[in-house]
């Protein structure tokens, strides 16, 4: 039997690539200077559907929540074999942390029909791992964290591997499911030529509007309004529109949302200082790294 | 949620398989015990599983007041489900202040999920908890839990409060937190929980289990010997063990030097592999990315062996010695064991 895949990915800094402009003199992080990327074990998560799609059959939708550049991801993992993409895009999204960011996904995702959800472990800005198991719970369907290997798909029920740091489990659960993948479960696969051809066109609605605003700088906000509905209509019928769902569309209850809707605030961020110490510079030499040993051995930190 | 509740109580989930504590739950006790004592409230642990009663004792004596006893058949073996739903009425029958669990495969599993069922806030991978006051324009909220955490791959550290949705909750990576010294006449209660829970809070069944140990204990361990990229291959790493050896410690690594192949994942130390605090840990070929750092950096001696001498490395060793690992490890295998 075919089953149906939503991915929930997110676009994030590359954190690896942290260097001394990306740090703003205040210790907070410059976003503007990193460059923005798909999370890379998110990318692991969209494999896995794939994989599932390709020997089952079904759909595999994409679906993140961000800032309208997010559709870059989106359109990535068209490139890559998914068949839907849907942008979660709200001002009021905005300050969500992950008890917020996961209420909103599943308000989006009971919009769609699914047997299993699938998430990365973990995005790397945060590395909290707490989306998954959060949107488990508000979607109210068990959670396999930590999958290194999909074991099996027999009719409703799915039995997988997963890596508990010391060891491995291997559970079995009716769907649907989310399951949160790490980064050993597969090689994610490169973009498709044919479909980077066919979907490097694919936008969401948004983007269509500030394309249209910078192609036609003197035009006023209805006539962008109108160029805007047009081109929308014309890549809908070309089956390349993106999805963008607002708050409003969701129907989520705004309490629970942003910044109101998250329990945790940042009270203070400060930048990693590299606390001074008392450091002495030995000289690479016999004698004086004999010395530096006697040192140590004397103040019993070698015994 | 439950709401503000300044005279709750500060919780420790005292993870706990096959009938044998993990030590998390007692790093965790010796932590939560200093902040039950600022805030002048008692400290409580809650075990769950199948018949576990007999740990509650020692839970008492690494500082828990009270252990709440969630004791069942269906709780022998951990779920997130399950466990999740009897904490989620646990908390909402005793209302804590805090709650806090260790950032284990476990506890990453679990205290979301209860965090979503609860609508509270979570904090991941704390590194330190404290006690403070947060102002906004409107209120200074007293009494806070302070939450820090690193983010960003460790560039930044984050303080998190919640000051409206509690119980305030975090999680705390293992070996962050010093064990607590044991106290055995201390005061104590056991409380043996009822709890209601039926199969249908058993989603997963468990189908196989290996459980194996870590290659080598680099937590337990007073000197760690780890070598970096900069070590250049397997073959060479063996300066790393021969050093170690010497000095009787555990060889830890680098992600890279794991990325790399010259040693097994278990030996890595840093943000995504072990934190240590040794009383010496020797550093060869690392040149120090923040992530590698932050696993090591609160060992009270570091010695530090570069050829190159602007690697952030140097900036926290407390011996600094420039030059090649190739001449300097072997001379410092003989000069100790012509001492020791």
């Amino acid at each position: 039997m075919a089953y149906n895949c939503v991915v929930a990915i997110k676009q994030v800094p590359d954190t690896k690539r942290i260097i001394g402009e990306a740090m703003n003199d205040d210790g907070t992080v410059n976003r503007g200077a990193l460059p923005a990327i798909f999370n890379p074990e998110d990318l692991n998560a969209l494999e896995m559907a794939l994989m599932i799609k390709d020997k089952f059959g079904g759909k595999v939708t994409v679906m993140t929540m961000g800032l309208p550049a997010a559709s870059a991801i989106l359109r990535e993992s068209l490139y890559r074999g998914a068949d839907d993409a849907i942008l979660i895009t709200d001002r009021r999204c905005g300050a969500s942390d992950t008890l917020a960011t996961s209420y909103i996904l599943s308000c989006a995702i009971k919009k769609l029909d699914y047997d299993i959800v699938l998430c990365g472990r973990q995005a790397i800005d945060g590395d909290t791992a707490q989306v998954g198991p959060q949107l488990a719970e508000k979607l109210g369907i068990p959670q396999i964290t930590y999958v290194e290997e999909l074991i099996s798909l027999e009719k409703k029920t799915i039995a997988a591997r997963r890596n508990i740091g010391n060891g491995w489990q291997e559970v079995k659960c009716k769907l649907p499911v989310l399951l949160t993948v790490i980064d050993e479960a597969n090689d994610p696969r490169v973009s498709v030529a044919k479909k980077l051809m066919k979907c490097k066109k694919a936008r969401t609605p948004v983007e269509i509007q500030m394309q249209m605003k910078q192609d036609n700088p003197n035009a006023s906000d209805d006539d962008i309004k109108q160029l805007t509905t047009a081109k929308v209509k014309e890549l809908e019928e070309k089956g390349l529109l993106i999805k963008q769902w607002d708050l409003d569309y969701l129907a989520a209850d705004l309490q629970w949302c942003g910044r109101d809707g998250s329990p945790t605030k940042v009270h203070r961020i400060q930048s990693v200082v590299l606390t001074a110490r008392e450091s002495k510079t030995i000289e690479p030499s016999e004698q004086g790294i004999a010395d530096m040993v006697h040192e140590l051995i004397s103040d019993k930190t070698i015994s | 949620m439950i709401s503000v509740n300044p005279k709750g109580e500060v919780w420790v989930f005292a993870e706990q398989h096959d009938g044998k504590l993990e030590d998390i739950g007692l790093e965790l006790l010796g932590r939560a015990r200093i902040l039950g004592d600022k805030l002048g409230v008692k400290v409580g642990a809650v075990l769950i599983g199948d018949e576990i009663k007999s740990l509650a004792e020692k839970l008492c004596h690494y500082g828990a007041d009270k252990v709440y006893v969630l004791e069942h058949p269906l709780l022998e073996h951990y779920q997130a489900n399950s466990y999740g739903k009897v904490i989620d009425d646990l908390v909402h029958k005793y209302q804590p202040q805090i709650m806090i669990y260790g950032a284990t495969a476990c506890g990453r599993d679990l205290a979301p999920r209860v965090a979503s069922a609860i609508k509270a806030g979570l904090t991941a991978d704390c590194t330190d908890l404290q006690i403070g006051d947060h102002e906004t324009k409107e209120q200074v909220y007293k009494n806070l839990l302070l939450q820090i955490r690193p983010a960003f791959g460790g560039n930044i550290i984050a303080t998190i409060i919640n000051y409206d949705r509690w119980p305030q909750m975090a999680t705390v990576r293992e070996g962050v937190m010093p064990m607590p010294e044991l106290i055995t006449a201390r005061k104590h209660e056991i409380v043996a929980e009822k709890v209601h829970v039926t199969h249908d809070d058993l989603p997963l069944e468990i189908l196989n289990e290996h459980k194996r140990e870590k290659k080598v204990n680099l937590k337990a361990s007073r000197i760690v010997v780890s070598g970096g990229a900069g070590v250049g291959s397997k073959e060479n790493f063996k300066l790393v063990w021969d050093l170690a050896n010497a000095l009787g410690a555990a060889p830890g690594a680098t992600r890279a030097a794991v990325d790399l192949g010259f040693i097994d994942r278990d030996h890595q130390v840093g943000q995504t592999g072990t934190t240590v605090r040794p009383s010496l840990y020797i550093a060869i070929g690392i040149s120090g990315a923040i992530q590698h750092q932050a696993g090591m950096s609160d060992s009270q001696k570091i010695i530090a062996i570069n050829n190159d001498p602007q690697a952030p490395i140097l900036d926290i060793a407390h011996y600094k010695i420039i030059g090649d690992l190739n001449e300097i490890v072997p001379k410092m295998i003989k000069a100790i064991k012509a001492r020791v």
